[in-house]
This record gives structure tokens, sequence and C-alpha cells, in this order.
């Protein structure tokens, strides 16, 4: 059966279980859109590339299957860019499709045109350009497996027009064969073996969890783990939903607006069992003083995460989730030596205890001003265990990282590498189109909220019923921040000095807007906004110059906190 | 330090652009870069001179393992490997210097290509440090252009490498 590109990329699309694409249409893939129209494929129409991409990561980050996003050359593509490198940077698998200009004209500053691979190189797992109808279909199914595998990430597929008119022999090939991509999933026994005995003989070790931890699904294997050696867990921002936080073996996060304990149970620890986390420096501080008298253990999928930034002592490469059943069922063979080690474990876990009791996470309430802190709080306390957040970033990304307890892997999707603003709201919808049944809440900056506000059309036009959080300050915050500890006070350009009327906005779009002024009105605010059945936007005038703390200020060491109080 | 490391790659669009901007896009230097097909059409074969500490070092390698178009990094580093250049050099030789020109070419085993009244070109291969030892002889005699293949490497003994290994 002959087939035209459009209708083979299609084709591919269904044999790859794709149900949700993300797209924006024009001239170059007009033809796909098209056929779209005979397709059980759901499609999307964002208001904006960059958030069609964004959305298709949000499913992505939801469901742990690629997201696909679709867009035309040119500006279309371009467009993509900032989606692309935000999953680039948190290993997120995407497809992404690029309509390209035809093939005979690639190269003559056609119209439309944009050298979309040369641009994407750097910030992609791998990318393609179709140049012949005839290696469509393989090509789909490598990008699928290049996404998918190994350390996920996202690809692109550049296809011009032509090649989406031209016809060939559909076949979807059943294998791959990457000759020079052979991911290492099985982590090496006698590695494992040494990392128990490290292990057994460790007097003051910390769990280390990444957002390795989130694309394997570990979060079984590594709370068995936690509880048989009775470490103490830290997460970064990318892992953490992985472990809850409520646990009794919970640091919390570490780095730079991570908890004390946290910080300080790092600096102290004789052994770091580091498990699919890269050692990003808002992690480490100051590279010299991070943790000084650790020995450590490094679990990773991809050997360049290994020694980029830190020396390891032992490196494992492997599936996390491999690598930890592989290293239970070692412990599990000296049971007697792994009960002995519970017991002498608790000097540790007690001197932890003490500095948790010197700095839990707190902060000053107020009975005359909302605290962002507290309209977290109250998020948490009023939505269900499997409610999924996003967030945008800056301050209240922070806050929503220290105050939010997250009990359920995959709950929380926020933009950690490239820390993009604009990323919540369209990560949302995706999330939301993946999940139509489950809550899904962005909490939302008003500086992050207008890089992409315009998806809110596309809520309400498709029933997703995003809950919007909005923490309004006034400010661009967390630049705020920084100007205010490290420049003197002196605001520059970080003051919005329009205020919007999100309430109005929302309505504008067709989408409920409630306000809250007062801290007595947090909480009908919140259960109003989840008793509704569309997108809300929920507005909360915050004390505008709050902080975020603790931090541990740029290039100082992680026991070097500006603290809380 | 130098080291030498030779990348097998697919043979496809884009490959040189892929590895090109992966040392620019990180940092890493490049001293030089050859490549060209092997036995194995599908296949090309990279010759890059790089330098750095042992921790860029090992970024390199694994970064060029990383990309998906690379089927094999061979660092030469540590190893016994044969190391040749290719030079070609348009030397001013007129009356006065013909005669010592070519005795220097001689010497290095090389090759006049062209020849015009007032001027050589010589080819000559070797290691790396005998084109640089050989361009300083001529230096004083008047290079007007020069240009170097950057080196190839191939390790020594019986053991090659082929695709399907
Ligand atoms: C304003 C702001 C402030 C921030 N502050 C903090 C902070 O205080 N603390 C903090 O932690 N972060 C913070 N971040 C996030 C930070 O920038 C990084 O994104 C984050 O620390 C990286 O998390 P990670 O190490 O888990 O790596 P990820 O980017 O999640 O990388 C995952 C790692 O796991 C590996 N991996 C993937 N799959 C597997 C597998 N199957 N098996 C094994 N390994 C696998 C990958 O190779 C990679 O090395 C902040 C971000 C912003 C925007
Ligand atoms: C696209 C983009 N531009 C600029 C920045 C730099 N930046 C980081 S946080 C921040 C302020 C965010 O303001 P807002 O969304 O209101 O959040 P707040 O910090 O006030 O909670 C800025 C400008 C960024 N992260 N992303
Ligand atoms: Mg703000």
């Amino acid at each position: 059966m002959k087939l035209t590109g459009s209708k083979i990329l299609l084709e591919c699309l269904q044999r790859e279980g794709v149900d949700t694409v993300f797209g924006y249409p024009g001239g170059t893939v007009i033809n796909i859109y098209d056929d779209l129209m005979d397709s059980p494929i759901k499609h999307i129409l964002t208001r904006h590339e960059q958030a069609a991409v964004h959305a298709a990561d949000g499913y992505a980050r939801a469901t742990g299957k690629v997201g696909v996003a679709i867009a035309t050359s040119g500006p279309g593509a371009t467009n993509t860019i900032t989606g692309i490198a935000t999953a680039y940077m948190d290993s997120i698998p995407l497809v992404v499709i690029s309509g390209q200009v035809p093939t005979p004209l690639i190269g003559n500053d056609a119209f439309q045109e944009a050298d979309i691979i040369g641009i994407t190189r750097p910030i992609t797992k791998h990318n393609f350009l179709v140049r012949d109808v005839k290696d469509l279909a393989t090509i789909m199914k490598k990008a699928f497996y290049i996404a998918r595998t190994g350390r996920p990430g996202p690809v692109v597929i550049d296809l011009p027009k032509d090649i989406q008119l031209a016809t060939a022999k559909f076949e979807y090939p059943e294998t791959v064969e990457l000759r020079g991509y052979k991911p290492t999933y099985s982590g090496n026994v006698r590695m494992v073996e040494k990392a128990a005995a490290m292990i057994l003989a460790a007097k003051k070790p910390v769990i280390y969890v990444g957002g390795g931890a989130t694309l394997t699904d570990a979060h079984a294997e590594l709370k068995q783990l936690a509880e048989m050696i009775q470490a103490p867990v830290t997460t970064t921002l990318m892992g953490m939903a992985c472990f809850p936080k409520r646990h009794p073996l919970s640091l919390g996060m570490l780095g730079m607006h991570g908890t004390y304990y946290a910080n300080m149970a790092v600096t102290n620890s004789d052994l770091l069992i580091a498990l699919g986390a890269r050692f990003d420096d808002r992690v480490t501080g100051k590279i010299a003083t991070f943790a000084p008298h650790a020995k450590i253990i490094h679990v990773d999928i991809d050997p360049t995460s290994i020694k980029k930034n830190v020396r390891v002592d032992l490196p494992i490469v492997g599936d996390l989730r491999d690598v930890l059943t592989k290293l239970l069922k070692e412990l599990g063979e000296h049971a007697e030596e792994v009960t002995k080690q519970g017991d002498r474990l608790k000097p540790w876990l007690e001197e932890i205890a003490d500095w948790r009791r010197q700095q839990p996470m707190s902060y000053v309430p107020s009975k005359t001003e909302i605290k962002p802190q507290f309209v977290i709080e109250k998020l948490r306390e009023l939505s269900s265990d499997d409610a999924i957040v996003t967030t945008e970033v800056g301050q209240h990304q922070m806050w929503a990282a220290q105050f939010f307890d997250f009990v359920q892997p995959r709950t929380f999707l926020s933009s950690g590498g490239l820390g993009t603003m604009g990323f919540g709201l369209p990560a949302a919808l995706g999330a939301q189109a993946a999940f139509p049944k489950r809550q899904v809440i962005d909490i939302s900056g008003d500086g992050s909220f207008q890089m992409n506000s315009q998806e809110l059309a596309t809520l309400v036009q498709y029933r997703l019923p995003v809950k919007i959080v909005i923490l309004n300050n006034n400010f661009l915050g967390m630049v705020r921040q920084w100007q205010q500890l490290f420049f003197n006070k002196r605001y520059s350009q970080t003051c919005m000095e329009l205020p919007i009327d999100f309430v109005k906005l929302a309505e504008a779009y067709g989408a409920t807007g409630l306000r809250a002024g007062k801290p007595e009105e947090v909480e009908e605010v919140i259960r109003k906004a989840f008793a509704t059945k569309g997108p809300v936007i929920m507005e909360f005038k915050i004390s505008r110059e709050e902080n975020v703390l603790p931090m541990v200020p740029a290039g100082a060491s992680l026991n070097e906190m500006v603290l809380a109080s | 330090m130098k080291h030498t490391i030779s990348v097998l790659v697919e043979n496809e669009f884009g490959v040189l652009a892929r590895v090109a901007g992966l040392f620019s896009g990180r940092g890493f230097n490049i001293e030089s870069l050859s490549v060209a097909p092997t036995l194995d059409p599908s296949i090309s074969r990279m010759t890059i001179v790089t330098s750095g500490d042992d921790r860029i070092l090992e970024q390199i390698n694994k970064q060029l393992n990383k990309l998906i178009d690379t089927i094999k990094v061979i660092d030469f580093t540590g190893e016994e490997f044969i190391e040749r250049e290719l030079c070609m050099i348009k030397v001013t030789a007129e009356d006065d210097t013909r005669a010592e020109v070519l005795r220097i070419c001689d010497i290095f085993r090389g090759k006049v290509v062209d020849v015009t009244p007032k001027c050589y070109v010589i080819e000559v291969t070797g290691a790396p440090a005998k084109i640089n030892a050989i361009i300083e002889l001529l230096r004083p005699m008047g290079i007007k252009e020069l240009v170097r293949s950057g080196p190839v490497a191939l390790g020594r003994g019986p053991k090659g490498w082929r695709s399907n290994d």
C-alpha cells in the first residue's frame, strides 16, 4: 500500500500509541493538518508553538510517555526552541515535528525557511531531516526510540513539504538498529556489591535522589532502600515527588533553596548515594566544599553525568531501577548486617533531627497579609493526593517546592534545568489533556503567567479545567530578591508597574477569575475554584517583598545558608 | 596535554556539524580535525587532536560517545600509535636558494610537486613534529603559502577495528 508522507507520519504516530498531539498549523504542514481531520489522533491547537511544546512536555512528564508537538517551518519552528531546550535540560522525551520548505528550495532563503536542524542540534538528543519519503517510517521509529530510551530527551524531525506529498510503500519497522546508540541499562553487579559494602560501612549516609528516579519510576525501590538501610533521603527539584516528604526519613529538597537540615546532612555525611541526579550547581553550591567528608556513589544512565562536576568514588552506569533492584537483593543477602546498620545510624538520624529542630522549614505567618507559603499549604490541604502541580519559574516555584508536600511521583512538573518562565500553564494544559479527571494546578507568578497567558484560550476551548494560582507580588520576585540581598535594594526593572486585573483577564477568555486580598479569603477562594468546573484563575495578592528562604548565596557552600530566622 | 582521538561516525548529513558543535558548545579545544570515509562507505573516520586535563578528556570521550551517530571513539592516549600529517608548502626558490630548498626537501623525504622559475611546491608527510621541523627550515627561504591536513592516526600492531567486529 502506497501512502503519502503526511499519511505515513500519522500512521507512525498511531503505531507509537500517540493519542494526543499539540501543535499549530501553517503552510508547510497544511497537508498533515488536512490528513489529521481523518485521523483518530486528537490535536490540541495551542495559541503559540512554544506552548505546544511545553504542553507535549507536560503530557510526557505526567504520563511517562513521549510527548508530540507539530509546528510549521520558519517562525513556527523557531517558536518551538524554548520548549525544546526546556525538555532537553530536564531529559524529557519529546518528538517535535516541524514542516520544512520543499527540498529543492532548502538553502535558498525560501519563504519561511529556517535551518531548524542546525538551530536545534545542541538542544536535542538527536534530530533528523527527512530527505526521502522512503526513510520516513524508519526515522519515526528511530525518533521515538531515541526520545524514550536511555537518558530521555527531545528529538526533532524536520519534514519538507514535498516529502509529505511524495508517496511510498508504508511499512512500520518492528525493530530499530542504531549501531552508535546502545544505552546501558544493566548495572554492573560487582559495582553494586561494592556499593552495598560501602553502604554497610557508612555511619552518616545520605541518599540524594534526582530526576532520574522520576524518569524511570523508581519510587517504590527507592522507598524500600531508604527504609531498609534507614538512611535519610533528600531530593533535587526534579526528584521532588519520588519520595513522600512526610516520610520520617525525608529531608526535603537540598541545594540553593533546600532545607537547612538536608544541606547540613549532605555537608556532614560520610557517604553520598546519588541516584539519577547530576550534581547541578544549584545543588552543590561551591564545589570545593561540597560534601567534603563523603565518599560518593553515583548511579546514572548517562556516563557524561558522572564525574562531570564532582569526583566520584564508585560510578555505576545503568538504569536506576535495575541498579536499585540489584542493590536491594544484595543488601537482602546481608540481612543481619543491614539490621545492625539501622541501629548504628540512629545517632546520625538524631543529629539530623537536631538540625531540623533548630531550623525547620518555616515562615512568619501573618494575620493581615497573605503569605505565599500559607497559600501553598492550603492548596495541599484542599487538593487530592494525586493532584498534578506545575509551576512557572521564580519565587512561587520555590515556595511550591518547599511547602507543597508531594506524595505521588510525577505530580510535580517544573522547569528545573532551563528555568523557563511560561512553562507552567502550557505544561498544565498538557497534563490535563492526559488526565482529564485529575486536579491539575499551575502555581504561577504574575510575571511568568504573562509569558504564555494566551493559553487560557486553549484551556477554555478544550474544556481543560486547569486551576491557575497566581501568587501576585507585582514583582519579578526572584530577581527582586537578589537585588534586595546582593544589589543594595536597587530594584532595576523588576517592579511590574502596571497592575493587571487577572480576574478580568480570565473572564475575557471565558474562564473564571477569583481573587483573595486577605488571609481569611484564601481558603474560600481555593474551595470555590476546586468546585468550579472549568479553568479558573485564583489571584492571591501576597506580601510583596517576601523572600524565599533559606538560601545558599551563589558561589557559597551549602552550610553557609541565609536562614529564615 | 595533547591528545589524538579517532571517531568513527555514521557517514551522514550533518555529522561533522554535530561533532564540531559539541566541541565549540562545551568549550573543548580542537587543534585539528580531519575526516573522510572509511573502507565501509557508510562510516566516516575523524581524527581529532585536542587538549585538556584528564577530567576534560574524559568528558570529551564520553560526550563523543553520547552522539547517536558515533559508532566508536578510539582514544590513543597511552597507546602505541602512528600519526601522520600531509603538508604542502609553496616556497620561494630563486637562484641562490634553489639548491638549498631541494636539499632540505630531500632530507625530509619530501617531493617537489610543482615547479616554476621562482618557486617550488613541496609535499611532505610525517609526524607533526617532522612537519614543524621542515617548516622551520624552509621559513628563512620564504614560504608563500602552506597547507596542513592535520594528523590522521592508526594504532600499531595487528589489532584493527572494522564496523562488523
Ligand atoms: C529558580 C530555580 C531555583 C532552583 N533551586 C534548586 C534547588 O535549590 N535545589 C535543587 O535541587 N534544584 C534547584 N533547581 C533546579 C536545578 O536547576 C536543576 O534542574 C536540578 O537540580 C537538577 O536535578 P537533577 O540533578 O535531579 O537532574 P535532572 O536534570 O533531573 O537529571 C536527571 C539525571 O538522571 C539521569 N537519568 C535519567 N534517566 C535515568 C535512569 N533511567 N536511570 C538512572 N539515571 C537516569 C540523567 O542522566 C541525569 O543525569 C532550581 C531551578 C530554578 C529554576
Ligand atoms: C524566560 C525567562 N526570562 C527570564 C528569566 C529570569 N527570571 C527568573 S525568575 C524571574 C521572575 C519571575 O517573576 P514571577 O513570575 O512574577 O515570579 P515571582 O518570582 O515573583 O514569584 C525572572 C525574570 C527566566 N527564568 N525565564
Ligand atoms: Mg511575581
